[in-house]
């Protein structure tokens, strides 16, 4: 399957002083690596799920595919194209084929506009405004099944799942070819937080769009993507098929995050593995695999050695060095 | 009262007026939380969990009103008190802890600058209100804390800010703990933690917890008792193993379903309860879930159904279990 996007070596780093600062301080290296070293692939018309806890990496990478993050190492294609050190115009150009679902749906959403303003605005901005727009609102609207009367609706007047509707309706409005969801069910209802799983999909048989989904719901993840992978401070620690993952997570984070996952049974016996130890900070990183200092099945080579990534079959890698 | 209950809430009705009408946002809600008990409340957004805990403290805003009802809490009329005797109660017998720990955490204070000042009303020297925070906070769990007493909220994680909040709640030790959706913003694994604190702090200090949440995984781990709200009205309570193995309610049964964690099988279509949640500016008639129920009939829609059951045990607000007088 030929990828639509493909990401190779991406790090992404954020200045944590400035250059006086860091000089009085003494500090030779004033950056954070949000997102270091992450190569992964979305086929067209697939789902890639991205988890791991908050403060990951798990945004800062889907702002850098989006362009809203420029990485300082590595690249991004879609559809073969390079898409780093791009012209702000050419940047410009490549959006239209992307949509975003941003986490907030009311806050992304400008109280001051009506739906119909809001379902434009993609239009106008890619020079698009010729077209029939009550037309296209009409048919957004239809798509991801609002009435036509809410295109005069101010976002305060709807609902969560409305709101988020109206985001996923503004997300495709261009025909995107990927679609980048942050959070797109957090702090929903399970009932709505299914309309809204079950909304995407439908685009995604009809439209043949790809997504790359971000959640650290587990169920979400393990029911609507074909590909996952695990971040754990800016890293992908694993990713492979999501059955392969499910069925047999190998780094022992994946393990104790997916054995983490609270069943809606009060007798349900849980085998969990347990963390100890607090998230590293990055601008301290462990030495050696970085994992180790919370990691329950850490030897010695651990403390020392960064794992080097290996490949289990059907394209499931894991960087770890006693792969469960 | 009954005596055993540390909370209980009798036929409470709040309204808000709105440029709308008034909106009947809480309709004859009975909730009890026995002491030393975790009392879950689950339902969706816009079903009146946040109006019943600001009702409860009594920070409901300026167009909110309590319609009728009672909130007895430690033997004592809530809504009756004048407000310093009310002031007395909020952070001191009942404390709350919010979804977001960046809200209640002070950004420009250091947390043992904020843990001190919590702990104004106790008539201590500054060195061991300090200690007593570093106690707290090594009950929670937060590593190195004596050292740590002069850091800013932004230089501890996620996990450990809600830690830190949950410390400052329970640094008065409260008879009630609200804790209204403490794991939302944290990944799985933060999320075991969060709650095995939380169980284990309730057991040691004796306190209850009014839990919400709409994460039904973690309720069912968490708590003793559940209460499932819709619309604005208790629909089902029960023992958490009434709600999760012998759900009455038509709306409890869906809401499980639903749960993507439930369903063994993987598939690309989840299942949804059809239908929107009920305006309260124009409620039915009937039973408030008879619009989207898929088992309503005749009279779901003309007569609302009424709370039934065991006394003090597993209730539904339902005409399919409850059959009523006369028939």
């Amino acid at each position: 399957m030929k990828p639509l996007l493909e990401l190779e070596n991406v790090r992404v780093r954020f200045r944590t002083r400035s250059a006086t600062r860091a000089w009085l301080a003494g500090i030779r290296d004033p950056f954070v690596d949000a997102v270091h070293g992450v190569s992964l692939q979305i086929a067209e018309g697939q789902t890639y799920g991205l988890v791991g806890e908050s403060g990951s990496g798990k945004t800062t990478l889907a702002r850098s595919v989006i362009g809203l993050v420029r990485p300082n190492e590595g690249s991004i294609r879609f559809e073969g194209r390079e898409l780093t050190g791009m012209s702000a115009s050419d940047a410009n150009r490549f959006r239209r084929h992307v949509g975003t679902m941003f986490q907030d749906p009311v806050g992304s959403l400008s109280p001051r506009m009506t739906i119909r303003t809001l379902l434009a605005e993609p239009f106008k901005i890619h020079g698009l405004g010729n077209a029939d727009l009550d037309h296209e609102v009409r048919r957004l609207l239809d798509l991801v099944g609002l009435n036509p009367n809410f295109s005069n609706r101010y976002p305060h007047q709807l609902s969560g799942g409305q709101a988020r509707r109206v985001g996923v309706a503004r997300a495709i409005a261009l025909n995107p070819r990927l679609i980048v969801a942050d959070e797109p069910t957090a702090g929903l209802d399970v009932s709505v937080q299914g309309e809204i799983l079950n909304l995407l999909g439908k685009l995604q048989e009809e439209l043949g769009v790809s997504i790359l989904v971000i959640t650290h719901n587990l169920n979400v993840v393990r029911h609507i993507t074909d590909r996952m992978g695990i971040m754990y401070l800016g890293r992908l620690v694993e990713q492979g098929p999501t059955r392969e993952i499910f069925r047999q997570p190998r780094h022992p984070y994946t393990l104790a995050l997916l054995s983490a996952n609270p069943e809606p049974d009060p007798d349900a016996r849980i085998n969990r593995v347990e963390l100890h130890g607090e998230v590293p900070s990055l601008i301290n990183r462990p030495s050696g695999c970085e994992f180790h200092p919370r990691c329950p099945f850490a030897r010695k080579p651990c403390a020392d050695e960064f794992p080097v990534t290996r490949t289990g079959g059907d394209h499931h890698s894991f960087c770890c060095h006693y792969p469960r | 009262m009954n005596p055993s209950n540390v909370l209980e809430i009798k036929g409470l009705s709040v309204e808000f007026s709105t440029e709308r009408g008034r909106l009947p946002a809480l309709r004859n809600v009975d909730l009890a939380v026995p002491a030393g008990a975790i009392v879950g409340v689950v339902g969706e957004s816009g079903c009146g969990k946040s109006t019943m805990i600001h009702s409860i403290v009594r920070l409901l805003s300026p167009n909110g009103r309590v319609v009728s009802g009672s909130i007895h809490f430690e033997g004592s009329d809530l809504l009756g008190m004048t407000e310093p005797e009310m002031r007395s109660i909020r952070g001191d017998r009942i404390s709350m802890v919010s979804q977001d720990p960046m809200i209640s955490l002070n950004p420009v204070l250091s947390i043992g600058t904020q843990m001190v000042d919590i702990q104004y009303r106790e008539k201590l020297d500054k060195s061991r209100k300090r200690a007593r925070a570093v106690t707290m906070l090594q009950r929670v769990g937060i590593p190195d804390a004596a050292e740590r007493l002069d850091d800013y909220p932004h230089q501890f994680s996620g996990g450990m800010r809600q830690r830190i909040a949950i410390a400052m709640a329970l640094q008065a030790e409260p008879s009630l703990l609200i804790a209204d959706e403490p794991t939302t913003a944290l990944d799985a694994t933060l999320e075991v933690q969060i709650i095995h604190r939380l169980q284990e702090l309730q057991q040691s200090m004796g306190c209850s917890i009014l839990f919400i949440s709409h994460h039904l995984g973690v309720i069912a781990e968490l708590c003793d008792l559940v209460v499932v709200m819709y619309g604005g009205e208790v629909v089902e309570n029960g023992t958490v193993r009434d709600i999760f193995h012998r759900p009455m309610h038509p709306y409890t049964q869906k809401l499980i379903e639903c749960d993507p964690a439930r369903m063994v099988e993987i598939t690309r279509v989840q299942p949804t309860i059809p239908g929107e949640v009920p305006d309260l500016a124009r409620l039915p008639a009937g039973c408030i879930f008879s619009g989207r129920c898929h088992l309503a009939f005749g009279k779901c829609h003309d007569q609302p159904p009424a709370l039934a059951g065991q006394d003090g045990g597993h209730r539904a607000r339902c005409h399919l279990t409850d059959p009523g007088p006369g028939t």
